[in-house]
C-alpha cells in the first residue's frame, strides 16, 4: 500500500482529561487525576473506505473522531492528512483543511439549527469558506449536494425547515452539508442511531453511494456491530481507549481473536428466534479509565487472562493479512471461539 | 395442559385530547397474555407501543382517555375502575412497570435499598428492616450485589441501576411485567445480561412479559409471541418463529429487510420509503398504504382488518395471500 492511498493517518494519539478536584480536595492537596479517553490509537483511513469505530459507551471512539478534527486538541500523537501534521496547526493554518475533513453528527435534531431553511444550513460552509461568491453559484451547488443525498428534486427541499423533514431527511441534509464542501474524509458519529430503522438505510445507502461515486472516505463511528459489518469495509474494536482488535469488517465479525471482541459479538442478539441466544462472555463490568486496569485493559473480565496479561501491555500485532489484534493469547482464544468452546460468565452478579 | 391466562385486552383503544384534534394513539388492540409467556411489541417511534404500555397501566397523562375496550386482569376490568383501586390492587401487584429510561426514575439522594424497601413498607405494611432485607433478596435475584443496597444511584453504573428498577417491580410479586424498551441505552453486554435475566424471571417465576421495543433482534431473543405495531394498530401479530420466519404484512417484511443480522452475510440493507404517518391525520384505509410496495385503489379506500391465516398467524393486509404465494413461487 502505497502512502498515497493514505488520506488519514493517526498515529499514537492520545487524549487525557484532568479530573477536576473539589475545594476540599485541593485543600488537602490530592493529586489531579487523569482520564485516559485515549491512549494511544493508530491507525489510517484509505481513500475511498469506510473505516469503523466500535465500541461500549466510554472506550474513546467519539473522542479519537473529534480529536482528529482537531475540535479537541489531542495531549499527544499525530494526525497527518496529505503529509501535514494536524496537530501541529493552529488558527488560519488549520482553517485550510477544515473544509476537507467534515463531520455528521449524531442527532439530526439538534446539529441543524431549526431557524434556517435547508438551503442556508447546507449554504453557509459555501460562504464561510469563500467556495461560493454568489447566491446562484451556492444555489447549485446546494442543488447538486440535495442531489447527491438524494432528497430530490432539490427545488422542493432548499426553502424547507428542519421542522418539515424527517429523521431520515434531515440526516441526509446534515450529509449534504458536509459534501457541499468537496471534503476528502467524513467523520460520521453514530449518523443512524438516533432514526427509526425503517430509514436508517437511507442514509448508509447516501454514505456507500457517495464513497462509491466520489472516493470520500468515512469514519462510521458505531456501538451497532450488526450494522458495522453490513457498511465498513475495516473494523477497529476500542475498549478503555485502546485499539483491540481491527481487520476486515467481515473477517473480523465472523472470526473474532480478541476474548473481547468476541464478548461483543456474542451479546448482539440475532433477528431470528430460531437463531443462536445470546451469551455474556465477559465478566463484570466496565472499568472506569481514570485509573484503568495495568497490563491489558481487559485482563480483569477476560476468560482466558493469565499472569502475563496484568503486567504487560499486549502490542497491536498483525496476526494475519491485514488482522491486528493486541491479546498475548489471540490463537488460542480464536480457536476457542471458532470450536463454541467459549464458556458463557455463570455468575453474572454485578458488585 | 391448561393454559392459563393473565391478562386479556380487547378492542382497547386510547386517544389523547390535543389543540388540534385526537391523536389515535391506541386505535383497536387485542391480545391475550397466558402465564409465562413473553410478548414483543415490535414498533417505530411514534407508533403507539409506549402509549399501550401506559394504558395497560392506566397511568394516562390528564389527556390521554381510554374510549373503548376492556383490560381483563384476574377477571377484573381495569377500564372502568376507579384510580384508587388500581393503585391498591392491580399496579404493582398484579402488573408490574418499567417504564422507558427506568434507571433515571430512582431517586438520587435516597440509597437504593431503601427506595425498594420503601414500596414493600408502604404496600405491605413490613416493618423498616424486614424490608430492607427483602430488598437485598430482590437485589440479589437481579444479580446485584446485595451489599449494594446501602448505596447511592450515582454509585450504581447503568446496567445495576437497570436490575435495581426490574427488582422494585418485583417487590410486590406481579404476574404481568410491562418493560418497556428496558435495555435501550445499555451496552450490549450489559443488555445481554438484562436479556439472560428477564428470561430466567419468567423460567422461575412463570412470570409473564409484554416486551416493548423498536429492535427486532432483541424481540426475536426473547419472545414467544410478537405484535408489530404501526400507527396505533397491530398490523402483524403471531407466534415469533411464524412472523419472523413468515412474515406477510408489508411493514415487517420491510423493517426486516432494514435490520443488520450480525450471523448473517454482508448485505445491502433497504429502507421503507417515507416516514411513519402523523397520528393526527393517519392516511385513509390502510395506515400503511403511503409506503407500500403492494399498494392498490383499495388500500387507501378501505382499511384491511386483521385476518388469521392458516398457521394462526394474524394480518391486516388486503394482499397477504399475494405476498405469501409470491414467497411460496420464489422459494
Amino acid at each position: 500500500m502505497s502512502a498515497q492511498d493514505k488520506v488519514l493517518e493517526v498515529k499514537g494519539l492520545t487524549k487525557f482529561y484532568p479530573v477536576r478536584l473539589s475545594f476540599s480536595e485541593s485543600l488537602r492537596r490530592k493529586t489531579t487525576q487523569v482520564v485516559h479517553a485515549v491512549d494511544g490509537v493508530d491507525f489510517d483511513v484509505k481513500r475511498g473506505e469506510i473505516f469503523g469505530l466500535a465500541g461500549e459507551s466510554g472506550s474513546g471512539k467519539t473522542t479519537v473522531l473529534r480529536a482528529v478534527l482537531m475540535l479537541i486538541r489531542p495531549s499527544s500523537g499525530q494526525i497527518i492528512y496529505e503529509g501535514t501534521d494536524l496537530a501541529k496547526l493552529k488558527g488560519k493554518d488549520l482553517k485550510k483543511f477544515r473544509t476537507k475533513l467534515q463531520i455528521v453528527f449524531q442527532d439530526p435534531y439538534e446539529s441543524i439549527n431549526p431557524r434556517m431553511n435547508v438551503y442556508e444550513v447546507v449554504s453557509e460552509g459555501l460562504f464561510i469558506n469563500h467556495i461560493a461568491r454568489t447566491e446562484q453559484e451556492a444555489e447549485e451547488m446546494v442543488k447538486q449536494a440535495l442531489k447527491d443525498v438524494q432528497l430530490t428534486p432539490p427545488e422542493e427541499f432548499l426553502f424547507r425547515y428542519p421542522h418539515e423533514l424527517s429523521g431520515g431527511q434531515r440526516q441526509r441534509v446534515a450529509v449534504a452539508r458536509a459534501l457541499v464542501l468537496n471534503p476528502d474524509l467524513i467523520l460520521a458519529d453514530e449518523p443512524v442511531s438516533m432514526l427509526d430503522v425503517s430509514v436508517r438505510a437511507e442514509v448508509l445507502n447516501v454514505l456507500l453511494a457517495v464513497r462509491q461515486e466520489r472516493k470520500i472516505s468515512v469514519v462510521f463511528v458505531t456501538h451497532d456491530l450488526a450494522l458495522s459489518k453490513d457498511i465498513c469495509d475495516r473494523l477497529a474494536i476500542m475498549y478503555l481507549g485502546v485499539i483491540m482488535e481491527m481487520g476486515p469488517a467481515v473477517e473480523l465479525v465472523a472470526k473474532p481473536y480478541h476474548p473481547y471482541t468476541q464478548a461483543l459479538i456474542a451479546a448482539v442478539p440475532v433477528p431470528d428466534p430460531s437463531g443462536e441466544k445470546v451469551k455474556v462472555l465477559a465478566k463484570g463490568e466496565i472499568p472506569t479509565n481514570v485509573s484503568p486496569p495495568s497490563g491489558c485493559r481487559f485482563h480483569t473480565r477476560c476468560y482466558l487472562a493469565k499472569e502475563i496479561c496484568k503486567e504487560r501491555i499486549p502490542p497491536l500485532d498483525e496476526a494475519s493479512p491485514g488482522h491486528w489484534v493486541a491479546c498475548h493469547f489471540w490463537r488460542e482464544a480464536s480457536e476457542k471461539y471458532l470450536k463454541g468452546e467459549v464458556k458463557a460468565v455463570e455468575d453474572t452478579t454485578l458488585v | 395442559m391448561m393454559r392459563l391466562e393473565v391478562l386479556e385486552v380487547s378492542d382497547l383503544r386510547m386517544h389523547y385530547k390535543v389543540e388540534h384534534g385526537l391523536v389515535k394513539a391506541v386505535d383497536g388492540i387485542d391480545f391475550k397474555l397466558e402465564e409465562g409467556e413473553i410478548l414483543g411489541i415490535v414498533g417505530e417511534s411514534g407508533c403507539g407501543k409506549s402509549s399501550l404500555a401506559l394504558t395497560l397501566m392506566k397511568l394516562l397523562p390528564y389527556n390521554g382517555k381510554i374510549v373503548s375496550g376492556r383490560i381483563t386482569v384476574g377477571g377484573a376490568d381495569l377500564t372502568g375502575m376507579k384510580d384508587a383501586t388500581v393503585r391498591r390492587d392491580i399496579r404493582w401487584k398484579k402488573i408490574a412497570f418499567v417504564p422507558q429510561g427506568a434507571m433515571n426514575a430512582l431517586n438520587p439522594v435516597y440509597k437504593v435499598g431503601d427506595q425498594i424497601a420503601e414500596v414493600i413498607r408502604f404496600h405491605k405494611g413490613a416493618s423498616k428492616k424486614a424490608a430492607l432485607n427483602t430488598a437485598k433478596s430482590l437485589l440479589e435475584l437481579v444479580g446485584v450485589d446485595p451489599a449494594r443496597a446501602k448505596y447511592y444511584p450515582h454509585e450504581f453504573s447503568g446496567g445495576m441501576k437497570q436490575r435495581a428498577m426490574i427488582a422494585m417491580s418485583l417487590a410486590l410479586t406481579p404476574s404481568v411485567l410491562v418493560a418497556d424498551e428496558p435495555t435501550t441505552a445499555l451496552d450490549v453486554i450489559v443488555q445481554a445480561g438484562i436479556v439472560n435475566l428477564l428470561l430466567s424471571l419468567r423460567k422461575e417465576f412463570r412470570m409473564s412479559i409484554i416486551l416493548i421495543s423498536h429492535d427486532l433482534a432483541l424481540v426475536a431473543q426473547m419472545s414467544d409471541t410478537v405484535a408489530i405495531m404501526y400507527a396505533g394498530k397491530f398490523v402483524e401479530y403471531g407466534k415469533s418463529l411464524s412472523v419472523y420466519g413468515h412474515p406477510l404484512h408489508p411493514y415487517t417484511i420491510g423493517l426486516l429487510k432494514a435490520f443488520a443480522n450480525i450471523k448473517g452475510p454482508r448485505e445491502k440493507l433497504t429502507s421503507i420509503p417515507g416516514a411513519p404517518p402523523d397520528l393526527l391525520e393517519p392516511p385513509a384505509g390502510c395506515r400503511f398504504n403511503p409506503r407500500c410496495p403492494y399498494a392498490k385503489e383499495i388500500c387507501k379506500e378501505k382499511e384491511p382488518s386483521l385476518q388469521e391465516t392458516l398457521l394462526g398467524q394474524l394480518v391486516a393486509c388486503h394482499f397477504w395471500k399475494e405476498i405469501r404465494d409470491q414467497r411460496n413461487r420464489e422459494n
